[in-house]
C-alpha cells in the first residue's frame, strides 16, 4: 500500500518536471514539523502533487528512502541489552511521526540477537528489543494496530561470522514496512 | 522385527515399530560420526563377519559390519580387524577360544543371517567371554529386509548393555535443524535420522527459520517452532504420517516447546501482548493455558523434571541468565538452581533427574556443563567456543550438543563422565539444535 503510494508520488512529481526538494533532515528538531508539513491536509495518499501549482516541489520522504532519519531502518543494540541508544532517537522520532500521520502504514519490528548464548534466550532478547522500539513508536503517536513484532533471535544474522563486527551488526531491530 | 532370547531359551518376543520414511534426502544435512577421544583403555573384542545362508552370494545387509561400526563409535571398544582373525566361526561348535585368547580379545561375537523366505530374515548371534571360555548371551531376531538396519542396531544395543551395564542407544534417533544456502537463499530443514546419522528424513522444510525440536515421550511426535509467515508458531507433527497441528500462534513469541513426561502438556514460552517472555503450560487436547512464571525479565527454555511435578527454566531475572526451578502449577514460586558463573542457560534434565546439562559461560566461551540441581555444583564437559543446545541420550550416559568448527555448525557428543568425545559432521550445510529421541518402544 505505502509502496504503491511512493511510486505514484514519484511518478506524479516526475511528471511535473520541477526540482524535487527533499525535506530538511539533518537536524533532529526539524523532523516533526517537516513530516507534518508533507502530510499537510492529506489523510489519503494521493494529494501530494502540490508542485503542479507552481510552488516548490515537495517530495514526501518514505521510510527507507533518501538520506534522512526516515531512511534508516535498523536500530542497533549493545550486548545483552535492549535499551535504545540515544543516537537512534531522531530516527525513531521520524518513524513515529510518519506512522502517526499515515494511519494506513504498518510496520513489522523484527528483533535480532548476536549468536552468543542459547537460541531461545536470544529469541527473548530479540523480542525485548523489538518491544523497546515499539514502545517508543507508540509514544511518538503510532497506534498499536500499526505495529507488529517478531523476534528471530540469532536465526537470521545480518552478517555471518563469529567476530565483534558481525555481533554488533546482528544485535538489531529492523523496521519492515508492509 | 522379532527378537528372541536364546539362552536361557525363549523368554521374550518383541516388535519394533519403524518410522516409515516420509521423504528421504541423502544430500541435505546428512551426518557422519567421528570419534575424537575414547576411553583410555577400550575393551578389545572380535566381531566375526556373520555368515550368510540364503539366495544370492551375499547378505542384502552387512549386519556384523554395522554392529562393529556401532561399537567402535561408542568409544569403549576396539574391534579386531577381520584380516587378523585366525578363524571365522559362525556356529557355537566351531568356536575355539584358544584362537581368540592368543589374539588378546576379551569378547567374541559370532552370528548368522538366514533368509527364511522372500523378504524374511533371521539373525542369530552369540556373545562370548573369551577369557572364561563361556557364552554370555545369545539372541535370535527376525526382520524384513527394510528392518535389517534396525535389527543390527538392536544387536549392538544388546551387546553394549551386556558389557557395560548401560542400555544402548544405537537404535535411537536424533532430530536436528539444518541450514543450507540454496541459490543465495537460506533453506531450513528439520531432520530426523538414526543416532549414527543414517536414514535422514526431512520432517519440515522451509525458507523461514525452524527451531527447537522436542520429542514426545513416546517418540511418535515432534514439537518445533516455525517462522513461516513471518511470525513464530509452535507445531506438533506426527512423524509416521507427517500430519502436523499448529498448537500456538499467539502474538509475540511462541517458542521453546517441551512435552511433559506424560505427553499431555507442552511447556512453552509466550510473550503475548505485553511482549515479555514467560513460561506457560498448554494442555494439548484442550488448549487450556496455565501461566507458570510472571516476571519482567526473560523466562524461557523450560524442561520438565522426570516426575512432571516441576520445570527447570532459564531466567534473566538476576541480570544474566541463570537456571531456576518452579512447580508446574499456577502461582508457584521459582527457586534459583545455578550460582556458578555469570551465564547458565538452556537446561536439559538427565533421565534420572539428578543432573542438568546447561550452556555455561566459561571465560568468554560458551560450553556444555553438568550441574547438580541439589548443590549447584558445575562441571564443564565441552571445550568449544560456541557450544549450545545440550540433549541427553535416553540412557543418560551421553549428551549431544551443537558446536562450531571452522565457522560451521556441527554436532558433537560427550559422555557424561567426560571421557568420550565424538564429532558429528554434516555432509552439507550447517546443523544445530540436536534432540535425542527416547528409547524406541519395543
Amino acid at each position: 500500500m505505502t509502496r504503491t503510494f511512493a511510486v505514484i508520488a514519484i511518478l506524479v512529481l516526475a511528471g511535473c518536471g520541477g526540482d524535487n526538494a527533499t525535506l530538511p533532515d539533518s537536524e533532529t528538531g526539524s523532523q516533526a514539523g517537516a513530516a507534518s508539513n508533507t502530510s499537510g491536509s492529506s489523510t489519503g495518499a494521493t494529494t501530494t502533487g502540490t508542485g503542479a501549482m507552481g510552488g516548490p516541489n515537495v517530495v514526501r520522504e518514505m521510510p527507507g528512502e533518501g538520506t534522512g532519519p526516515l531512511s534508516r531502518l535498523v536500530i542497533y543494540f549493545d550486548y545483552d541489552r535492549s535499551e535504545i541508544r540515544s543516537d537512534f532517537n531522531s530516527m525513531l522520532a521520524a518513524h513515529g511521526e510518519y506512522l502517526a500521520t499515515n494511519n494506513g502504514a504498518q510496520v513489522r519490528l523484527e528483533g535480532h540477537a548476536d549468536e552468543r548464548g542459547s537460541r531461545e534466550y536470544n529469541i527473548g532478547l530479540g523480542e525485548q528489543r523489538a518491544q523497546a522500539v515499539r514502545r517508543i513508536l507508540l509514544l511518538q503517536g503510532a497506534t498499536a494496530s500499526q505495529l507488529g513484532t517478531v523476534s528471530y533471535g540469532e536465526e537470521r544474522p545480518a552478517m555471518s561470522g563469529s567476530n565483534d563486527e558481525a555481533y554488533s551488526l546482528n544485535r538489531r531491530v529492523e523496521l519492515v514496512y508492509q | 522385527m522379532r527378537i528372541r532370547f536364546l539362552k536361557p531359551k525363549i523368554t521374550a518376543t518383541a516388535l519394533v515399530c519403524l518410522l516409515s520414511a516420509l521423504v528421504v534426502s541423502k544430500s541435505f544435512g546428512q551426518l557422519r560420526v567421528e570419534i575424537r577421544r575414547g576411553v583410555e583403555r577400550p575393551v578389545p573384542m572380535a566381531i566375526v563377519p556373520f555368515s550368510w545362508d540364503g539366495f544370492g552370494s551375499v547378505s542384502p545387509f552387512d549386519v556384523s559390519g554395522l554392529v562393529t561400526a556401532d561399537l567402535v563409535s561408542s568409544g569403549r571398544f576396539v574391534p579386531m580387524e577381520v584380516r587378523d582373525m585366525v578363524s571365522l566361526p559362525s556356529l557355537p561348535e566351531d568356536v575355539r577360544f584358544q584362537d581368540w585368547r592368543i589374539s588378546e580379545v576379551d569378547y567374541l561375537v559370532i552370528g548368522r543371517v538366514i533368509e527364511d523366505s522372500f523378504d524374511a530374515y533371521t539373525i542369530v548371534f552369540q556373545l562370548y567371554d573369551v577369557l572364561r571360555g563361556e557364552p554370555i548371551v545369545g539372541y535370535r531376531l527376525t526382520a524384513s529386509g527394510a528392518e535389517l538396519r534396525t535389527a543390527s542396531h538392536r544387536i549392538s544395543d544388546m551387546i553394549y548393555e551386556e558389557l557395560t551395564g548401560l542400555q544402548g542407544v544405537f537404535g535411537t534417533q536424533i532430530a536436528y535443524v539444518s541450514e543450507q544456502q540454496e541459490g543465495g537463499e537460506a533453506r531450513f530443514r528439520l531432520i530426523v535420522s538414526d543416532a549414527d546419522g543414517a536414514n535422514p528424513i526431512v520432517v519440515a522444510d522451509s525458507p523461514d527459520p525452524l527451531m527447537s525440536p522436542a520429542w514426545s515421550p513416546d517418540g511418535r511426535r515432534i514439537a518445533y517452532v516455525s517462522f513461516e509467515g513471518s511470525q513464530s508458531s509452535v507445531y506438533i507433527q506426527t512423524l509416521r504420517t507427517g500430519v502436523r497441528e499448529r498448537v500456538s500462534a499467539r502474538a509475540g513469541i511462541n517458542g521453546a516447546p517441551v512435552f511433559s513426561p506424560d505427553g499431555r502438556y507442552l511447556a512453552l514460552t509466550l510473550s503475548r501482548d505485553e511482549g515479555n517472555s514467560d513460561i506457560y503450560m498448554l494442555e494439548i487436547a484442550t488448549q487450556a493455558l496455565t501461566r507458570l512464571t510472571q516476571h519482567s525479565a526473560i523466562d524461557t527454555e523450560a524442561v520438565w523434571a522426570p516426575d512432571g511435578q516441576s520445570i527447570y527454566f532459564t531466567s534473566g531475572r538476576a541480570g544474566g541468565p541463570q537456571i531456576y526451578q518452579v512447580a508446574a502449577r499456577a502461582g508457584a514460586r521459582a527457586q534459583r538452581v545455578t550460582f556458578e558463573g555469570s551465564y547458565n542457560a538452556r537446561p536439559r534434565i538427565s533421565p534420572g533427574g539428578d543432573r542438568l546439562a546447561v550452556v555455561h559461560e566459561d571465560r568468554g566461551n560458551y560450553r556444555i556443563a553438568l550441574v547438580d540441581p541439589e548443590t549447584g555444583l558445575t562441571q564443564v564437559l565441552s571445550s568449544g567456543r560456541q557450544d549450545e543446545s545440550p540433549s541427553f541420550a535416553p540412557n543418560g550416559a551421553l549428551i549431544i550438543y551443537a558446536s562450531q568448527e571452522g565457522g560451521r555448525g556441527v554436532l558433537a557428543s560427550v559422555s557424561t563422565d567426560g571421557r568420550i568425545h565424538q564429532q558429528i559432521v554434516s555432509v552439507a550445510g550447517q546443523v544445530r539444535e540436536p534432540a535425542w529421541s527416547p528409547f524406541p518402544r519395543i
